[in-house]
């Protein structure tokens, strides 16, 4: 019973845990704290059963709603759990986990806290819904609940102006998304009378409809990436939202990415070689979505290099960071062939590597951005300063501190023996036999991206001890313990990068090849059907 | 079920391959090597003289310590001078009004219309 459920339960718990953690918080602050982390872990093992069972079984499917009759009309909807949703659930699930147990000590002073808690669970039931659901309808309503509870956490620090400035601009740029998104569901419901992405990836014809919702969402879903010129909004929300939130904010942007897979490799998967104006789509969206890359990587490198505050300066470089993942996914569309002996879609080898980086590093993203925004917030939380102008010299009084930050800048700037170096690497190999410029151009803004981190790490951590700063303490022991699961968690990965592609990325990218290859997406619901 | 030599295999990138644990050997024998060869050098050095003082780069050492610290913003200062066209570029873009944002991606939306649908 309950293993057969575990779908729908991985966002009954969250979405329940929320709404009674307001009457849980009537008890006690701790009783509340307890609970939301007993939310989380619960919700955690529920994603990381189902995510075994994705990886040895194959793909799960889960129907709400009655059972299909010929001749009546059927209202139901599908969860369909592949490789790939197993994979950024595992994400969505483990970001929040660690956001609650840092919250602890972080938001201890704050008030409003019943509120917040029940915001990050909700906030964590959108993410699930969005990466487990098999229905575009169902997409966009899990993807404006991300965004809401998003927009309200990135405003909680209320008696600051910019965070409710950051969490205005974050919700009109979320609301106009999802309606474009919404507009494209309509326009392919309108066509093809369904809204199961299944079904509607085996009907699109690529009609000019088609093209229509094909461009209203990867625009949309780019947008809310965070992908450059549409970017402008992330510094905003990630540098002014409380640091616990903006962990749990990355897997949310990581969420819309997912979106960019989803329509790319299984929406439109059986279309990528259709022929548009004398050149296949594939070779069409490839060279715009490297394109648009490139310029995510340059520019969130460079604005990176020039912010004084320390927060923002993170989060251009977690743009940049998402530039990476967007070019391994254009290097990989670029690839798709048909072979001519057995007619099969399929990528070529250097493909195959470059989808596998991109996927192995938005987990490392995920982890290496994060423990930075965590360090940043223990750093805000010790100093009640952000400014990388007026810090210096905590390292000797924030030693644990310090060697978490290190840690997370070795890591996102790629290098090894760090996670960032063993993904980023696949991801230079396989750019490079596309084109070598492609790969320069990446090699060389992380080495910006080191430069950027060591400014950082002097700054803040080395140097003379200043007066002001003289009776900083450590922070408090749930914000060690978050990072330092964290910092275990990057080290893990490093070391053990084979480990982690074959258990983890290969069956997310497999079940992206094998839509092109064999729609085993298509055919898991057409099955159940 | 993981068996226990999965943890030492190595990384396979298609055309190359990476092994963290073969490097971190690689760097603890060449931090022995460099140990070694520092051990070689010059042993009749005059403690408390100016062979032993941090070189500023002919600066004078401040007596307060806390005057030494080199600010965020000052580090990398001649790079970011040298790409001030750039710069004043980006920030002009980075404008922070909201409708700006969206006008941002109504011009990337445009774009991809004229690329995926052909609208000229």
């Amino acid at each position: 019973m309950f293993f057969d459920n575990l779908p729908a339960l991985a966002v009954a718990v969250p979405l329940f845990g929320a709404f009674l953690t307001p009457l849980i918080s009537k008890i006690g602050d701790r009783a509340r704290n307890v609970f939301a982390i007993f939310v989380a872990v619960f919700t955690t093992l529920i994603v990381f059963l189902l995510a075994n069972n994705v990886f040895t079984n194959g793909i799960q499917t889960y129907v709400f709603g009655g059972s299909y009759q010929p001749g009546e009309t059927v209202i139901r909807i599908f969860f369909e759990v592949d490789g790939m949703s197993a994979f950024m659930a595992i994400i969505a699930v483990v970001l929040p986990l660690v956001a609650v147990i840092y919250s602890w000590g972080f938001m201890k002073k704050e008030t409003g806290l019943d509120k917040y808690y029940t915001l990050i669970l909700l906030m964590t039931t959108g993410m699930l819904g969005l990466v487990l659901t098999g229905d575009m309808f169902n997409f966009f309503v899990f993807l404006e609940i991300t965004s809401i509870s998003s927009a309200a956490l990135v405003a909680f620090w209320v008696n600051k102006g910019k965070a409710v400035d950051a969490g205005f601009k974050y919700i009109v740029i979320s609301a106009i998304g999802a309606l474009f998104v919404l507009f494209a569901v309509a326009l392919l419901y309108g066509q093809y009378d369904a809204l199961n992405m299944a079904v509607l990836a085996n009907s699109i014809q690529y009609t000019f409809l088609d093209k229509m919702a094909l461009v209203l969402l990867l625009g949309a879903l780019a947008m809310k990436a965070g992908i450059v010129p549409m970017h402008m909004w992330l510094p905003d929300a990630y540098g002014y939202a409380p640091s616990s939130v903006t962990l749990v904010l990355i897997g949310a942007t990581q969420a819309s990415l997912y979106g960019v897979f989803r329509v790319v490799f299984t929406l439109y998967g059986r279309q990528l070689t259709t022929v548009v104006n004398q050149v296949p789509l594939n070779v069409l969206l490839a060279v715009f979505i490297v394109a648009l890359a490139l310029a995510t990587i340059v520019v969130g490198v460079l604005m990176a290099l020039k912010q004084s505050n320390l927060k923002r300066m993170i989060a251009f470089a977690a743009v940049a960071e998402i530039g990476y993942m967007i070019l391994a996914v254009g290097a990989a569309l670029s690839t798709i062939r048909v072979d001519s002996v057995t007619g099969v879609t399929m990528l070529t080898g250097s493909g195959e590597m470059a989808l596998k980086g991109g996927l192995f590093h938005i987990i490392n993203d995920a982890l290496d951005i994060g423990l930075l925004f965590l360090v940043a917030g223990a750093v805000y939380y010790a100093t009640r300063e952000i400014s990388v102008d007026k810090l210096g010299g905590l390292a000797r009084n924030m030693k644990y501190t310090t060697v978490f930050f290190l840690i997370g800048l070795l890591a996102v700037s790629g290098m090894p023996p760090m996670n960032g170096f063993a993904s980023k690497l696949l991801i230079y190999e396989s750019t490079y036999q596309i084109n070598p410029i492609l790969a320069i151009i990446a090699v060389l803004c992380s080495i910006l991206l080191l430069a950027v981190f060591i400014k950082v790490f002097h700054s803040i951590f080395l140097g003379p001890e200043l007066k002001v700063f003289k009776d900083v303490n450590e922070t408090s022991k749930s914000m060690l313990l978050a990072m330092g699961v964290i910092a275990v968690v990057i080290v893990f990965f490093g070391l053990f990068p084979e480990l982690v592609v074959n258990n983890l990325v290969q069956p997310a990218a497999d079940a992206l090849t094998d839509m092109l290859k064999n729609g085993l997406y298509v055919k898991a619901v057409l099955g159940v059907i | 079920m993981l068996e226990w030599f999965s943890f030492l295999e190595t990384f396979k990138t298609g055309s190359g391959l990476w092994n963290p644990l073969v490097w971190g050997v690689a760097a603890v024998i060449t931090f022995l090597i460099i140990y070694i060869i520092r051990g070689q050098g010059k042993k009749d050095y005059k403690r408390g003289t100016e062979q032993t003082k941090v070189f500023l780069s002919g600066n004078p050492e401040f007596d307060d310590k806390e005057k030494m610290h080199v600010k965020g913003s000052n580090v990398y200062w001649g790079f970011m001078e040298t790409l001030q066209g750039v710069y004043k570029t980006l920030s002009d873009m980075h404008t922070g009004v909201v409708s700006d944002y969206v006008l941002w991606f109504m011009i990337v939306l445009g774009l991809f219309l004229i690329v995926l649908v052909g609208v000229f």
